[in-house]
């Protein structure tokens, strides 16, 4: 009977197989790579390589990941993470020459340094403690100092002004951190084919760090019924080398540096990598490149030739209809070794075009000098975005939130608020419509200000101003290089009434592309203002023995002259004065011995002089034998 | 001897701080380290009441820290609009001219009480003309002039901030105490230690004025006195009935004066409640306020030298040197009440100065008040020493202080050690001060018995 029984269990093995590749089928561990290259009007081309791995809710699969690192499910798990974002970010994001009113702008342009939020999924009270172990956890991932922000003068936990939550969101930024590769490998690490194979083996270290600007982030949304979608994305921002090698900055006459990617990352694309989904690459031209409205946008036309033919043309429809832009769509696993992919755009014709800036362009500067005061002013001006949108409403409107995190040694004196509109002081009440401060407490907690205002359509400048004393610190507060000064992390300021989503109708439904995806989500238009560099007054690091010995001395002072004033009594001072004027001294005495004189009696009243000397003879003595016997046993 | 034209001399004073305030247009007086602490600064108060009328504690991110009374006096008059080039608290520092002159007219009044207990006691001792010959003012008016005319209290009254306030209950319990008005003084003292916590040392000398009068010649005298009466042959009874009246301890206006605290007391706690009701409680009031004082949290630099030595001193010894430093002030007042226990008023002199000396943020205010009561004892401290030393002392520090400041903070061309400097000499010249007043005073009662003697 040993055949029929092996038989069947391979039978129910084969069925047990079945029943898991189905059960797999629910729900699969996916991987998406992407990369989008688009020509800047200020000679420069943008690259925002975007990676999406997820997985599907624990349940359906249990512990164990095939796609998706190991690292990040546990984190989500342990952390119960419902939503996070950290980002590493080395310079500006250019909000007029680059665009502050699309998905890119909005989504990755980041402050410089390290941002990290996250959203909690645990009772209130835990919170706290759980985003420590969490920086404690990422600072150890991602090789960076995140855990400078466990402490609670770092981080923040704001309401409403910078993502609306019902208060489990916390908020930290280290401004100064600096961004290199050893932040970029752990990053890579959670690729499942690294940086060996498909979009991420164009990551040549020494290009993507030499752009103007760098940001890699990283976004964690886990849900009970969608499992976690991790989307990475590096955001840089790169100068090509210009054949003429002049006047890079100008965007007159001269025609645009004509580019490839081989030119900008030292590599041709040869193939996917293996376990991804799709593997696409995109080249996004800015409507106003080719301003020929409505007609097909062809690959080769008098202005530009892409150097390979797209495998698909998509045309984006803005929401408001104003500017679109078309992406040329490239398909990398239609690429091998032997026939790689080298997108290029070669320009034929100088052009001048221009990004759509952000409704209002918003800087942050500090006013005042010396080290004892200060105003942090907050400037809003009018990119006249609005009359070329909503033209003719004058009367309207609109609205903008701010929201800025101060650290603690920064004092802001929040009553001192002042609101300056077209240069003329306007009462607050009539910008401010919503206002929420958690002022700061020393040494430990950093203070919040979010705020929503209102701007009338037709103002051209706002400035809003804060006064602010500066703190001074204990001299072990102070880091190393102490007179460099101290960093204000960047305020953000959100427009939520200008949505920067976009939307390219006309794809078949099979066509996936989570970038695409990120660019049709409803995007608010944010732009985050500069980084303060507060310089604070240093105290003498080299003094404090001198001055805890001078302040203790002078304490001495008072406490023992007074207490000698009190103790002083004149009248029985001078009749001891007396007296001892008449006595002798003990080593008169011995020196009177010494010389063989006899010691008149009569003149020092009878023999006290000698039993005195005798008994100071024996404390000397005694004091030597302690002093003998304690050094003896002390060696001993 | 009455000072002539006091009174045109007291209403210039007065008139002198109007114009400032009214004329003077922003001096930046306010954010002087010198002037406003972060207990006393205006500006601190505004940011509490700010966050008050915003529906959140006062004392939410350690701006405010003084109280809430204050806060619902001053808080209102500083809330409107700055206009122009006008003071930005116009209304609360003419409140503070008034406080002053106030304060003024009752050290004056403090000061011919003092006058007369003096003129009883040295006609009893038969001492009038011995002693008066050499120097006799009216000390009352000359200590209320020089309160009024003290560069300091001028600066300080101008420069908003509420220390005024603070000098003005310190003043009210010493006159209630010294014409023994025990609600009064009650009143004087638990608002001053409410408002500052360091006056509360001050209930030895209050309780000893209340119980005993105000200031005599030392017991002894009096004893030597009415022996050599007796020897002489006078009739025994009049010196013995003189000397009950000044010696006999009195328990009714304490006892009094004991009630009277604890109801002042309730009342005061009952209205910060009321106060602070639904924005935070009587123990973050305690915390913020008394907590901030004892710990000295704030390390901005002012007149003292507490802030340089905890912004330097390790960490490990930080609570040890805040206790040594609390009780600093506290050692020194038993020793100092035993011995000058015949005299509370100066007393109450000497504690006001070794608080402005040693607490955690002195301010000029707190010395213009004991530069103040110093006038009252202008006559026994008439042959005090180095009296020229600390008189160009106190102009050399207070001119090259802001200097100092200024280099440091401002042009950043100086150092913190140049101001901390400043600061050193100013609490040396203070001890000088205290030790020499106390001395001179003790020669002084050394001297009337020297003369009952021969």
């Amino acid at each position: 009977m040993a055949p029929p029984a092996r038989q069947f269990s391979l039978l129910s093995l084969l069925i047990l197989l079945a029943a898991a590749s189905s059960a797999v089928g629910v729900g699969e561990e996916e991987f998406t790579e992407e990369l989008l290259l688009r020509p800047l009007p200020d000679r420069k081309v943008l690259a925002h390589f975007h990676f999406r791995s997820s997985a599907p809710p624990a349940a359906a699969a249990g512990r164990h990941h095939h796609l998706f690192p190991k690292a990040i499910s546990q984190l989500v798990r342990n952390f119960h993470i419902s939503e996070l974002e950290l980002s590493f970010t080395q310079g500006r994001w250019n909000y007029d020459q680059w665009g502050g009113y699309d998905p890119m702008s909005t989504n990755s342009a980041k402050p410089p340094g390290v941002e990290l939020w996250a959203i909690f999924d645990i009772p209130f009270t835990e919170i706290n403690a759980t985003w420590k172990n969490l920086t404690h956890t990422l600072s150890g991932l991602f090789c960076a100092s995140i855990n400078f922000l466990e402490s609670s003068t770092a981080f923040s936990a704001p309401r409403w002004g910078f993502k609306l939550n019902p208060g489990n969101l916390r908020y930290g930024a280290l401004p100064r951190e600096a961004v290199c590769t050893e932040n970029l490998t752990p990053w890579l690490k959670l690729l499942p084919c690294r940086d060996k194979a498909g979009i991420a083996s164009l990551l040549y270290r020494p290009s993507i760090y030499k752009g103007y600007y760098h940001s890699q982030k990283l976004k964690l949304t886990s849900s009970r019924s969608g499992g976690i979608i991790l989307d990475q994305t590096l955001t840089v921002v790169l100068q090509p080398e210009s054949f003429s090698g002049k006047q890079l900055h100008s965007t007159d006459g001269q025609l645009h540096p004509s580019w490839s990617m081989e030119h900008l990352f030292n590599k041709r694309l040869s193939g996917k990598c293996l376990v991804s989904k799709s593997s696409r690459i995109f080249v996004e031209i800015e409507k106003g490149i080719v301003d020929k409205s409505g007609s097909e946008i062809l690959w080769d036309n008098e202005v530009f030739v892409l150097s390979t033919t797209p495998d698909r043309v998509l045309k984006e429809i803005d929401h408001m209809e104003v500017q679109s832009s078309s992406l040329y769509e490239y398909d990398v696993s239609n690429y091998n070794d032997e026939k790689p992919l080298d997108v290029g755009i070669t320009w034929k014709r100088p052009r001048i075009w221009s990004c759509t800036p952000p409704p209002y362009h918003a800087s942050r500067f500090l006013m005042g000098g010396g080290n004892e005061r200060g105003s942090i002013a907050l400037s809003f001006l009018s990119t006249n975005l609005q009359k070329h949108l909503f033209s003719g409403s004058n009367d309207c409107l609109r609205k903008a939130v701010v929201f800025q995190v101060v650290p603690w040694y920064v004092k802001v004196y929040y009553h001192s608020l002042e609101i300056f509109i077209d240069g003329s002081r306007k009462d607050i009440s009539e910008v401010l419509d919503k206002i929420h401060v958690t002022p700061s407490e020393d040494k430990l907690s950093p203070g919040t200000l979010e705020m929503l205002l209102r701007f009338p359509c037709s103002m051209q400048s706002a400035t809003l101003t804060l006064d602010f004393d500066k703190g001074f610190l204990h001299i072990d507060e102070y880091p190393p290089d102490a007179n460099q000064g101290f960093d204000i992390p960047s305020a953000l300021i959100s427009f939520p009434e200008f949505n920067s989503s976009r939307t390219y109708p006309g794809t078949d439904p099979f066509f996936v592309s989570p970038l695409l995806e990120d660019f049709k989500e409803d995007g608010v238009v944010k732009s985050y203002t500069e980084v303060l560099l507060v310089p604070l007054t240093t105290p003498d690091f080299s003094m404090p023995y001198n001055v805890i010995t001078f302040t203790c001395t002078v304490l001495a002072l008072y406490f023992g002259s007074l207490l000698n004033a009190l103790r002083r009594r004149i009248g029985e001072e001078e009749s001891e004065l007396k007296k001892t004027a008449a006595k002798r001294g003990l080593i008169p005495l011995l020196l009177a011995k010494l010389r063989g004189k006899k010691i008149d009696k009569s003149n020092s009243g009878s023999s006290p002089a000698s039993p005195s000397g005798s008994k100071l003879l024996l404390k000397v003595v005694f004091v030597a034998i302690v002093a003998v016997v304690f050094h003896y046993l002390s060696n001993s | 001897m009455a000072i002539r034209h006091y009174w045109s001399m007291a209403a210039a004073a007065v008139g002198f701080r109007l114009a400032l305030v009214l004329f003077g247009g922003n001096l930046h007086l306010a954010s002087r380290p010198e002037v406003s602490t972060p207990l006393t600064s205006l500006r601190r108060l505004a940011e509490g009441y700010w966050l008050k009328q915003a529906s959140m504690s006062p004392y939410s991110g350690s701006m405010y820290h003084g109280s809430p009374l204050l806060l619902s006096v001053l808080g209102p008059l500083t809330s409107s609009k700055r206009s122009g080039g006008h003071h930005a608290h116009i209304y609360c520092s003419l409140v503070f001219v008034a406080v002053d002159f106030l304060a003024a007219m009752l050290i004056r009044s403090t000061g011919r009480r003092l006058q007369m207990a003096r003129n009883r006691s040295l006609k009893s001792l038969d001492l009038t003309r011995s002693v008066n010959s050499s120097v006799n003012v009216s000390s009352g008016d000359a200590a209320s002039l020089i309160y009024l005319w003290n560069p300091w209290a001028i600066i300080t009254c101008v420069g908003s901030c509420t220390s005024p306030i603070e000098n003005l209950m310190v003043v009210i319990m010493i006159y209630g105490a010294c014409s023994r008005l025990a609600p009064l003084a009650a009143f004087g003292y638990v608002m001053a230690t409410h408002l500052s916590l360091y006056p509360a040392i001050l209930i030895l000398p209050v309780t000893l004025l209340l119980g005993y009068g105000p200031d005599s010649p030392p017991p002894k005298v009096f004893l030597l006195k009415g022996l050599s009466a007796s020897k002489v042959g006078m009739p025994e009874n009049e010196i013995s009935t003189g000397q009950r009246d000044f010696r006999q301890f009195a328990w009714k206006p304490v006892l009094h004066f004991t009630l009277w605290v604890f109801i002042w007391s309730c009342y005061v706690l009952l209205l910060s409640s009321i106060i602070l009701n639904n924005v935070g409680g009587r123990q973050e009031m305690f915390e913020k306020t008394y907590g901030f004082i004892l710990t000295v949290k704030d390390l901005s630099p002012n007149i003292g030298v507490l802030w340089y030595f905890f912004a330097e001193v390790f960490d490990v010894f930080r609570n040890f040197f805040l206790i040594v430093f609390n009780m600093n002030i506290v050692f020194m007042v038993l020793p100092l009440a035993i011995r000058l226990k015949h005299r509370p008023c100066f007393l109450a002199f000497v504690y006001t100065a070794i608080v402005a000396m040693l607490k955690s943020y002195p301010s000029a205010g707190d010395s213009a008040l004991y530069l103040g009561l110093l006038g009252l004892f202008a006559n026994e401290l008439a042959e005090m020493q180095f009296t020229f030393f600390l008189f160009f002392g106190y102009i050399g520090v207070s001119l090259l202080s802001p200097v100092m400041h200024n280099l440091w903070i401002w042009r950043g061309t100086g150092n913190a050690n140049f101001y901390f400097a400043t600061g050193l000499a100013y609490t040396c010249l203070q001890t000088v001060l205290v030790v020499e007043s106390v001395s001179s005073m003790i020669k002084h009662d050394r001297k009337l018995r020297l003369l009952v003697k021969a």
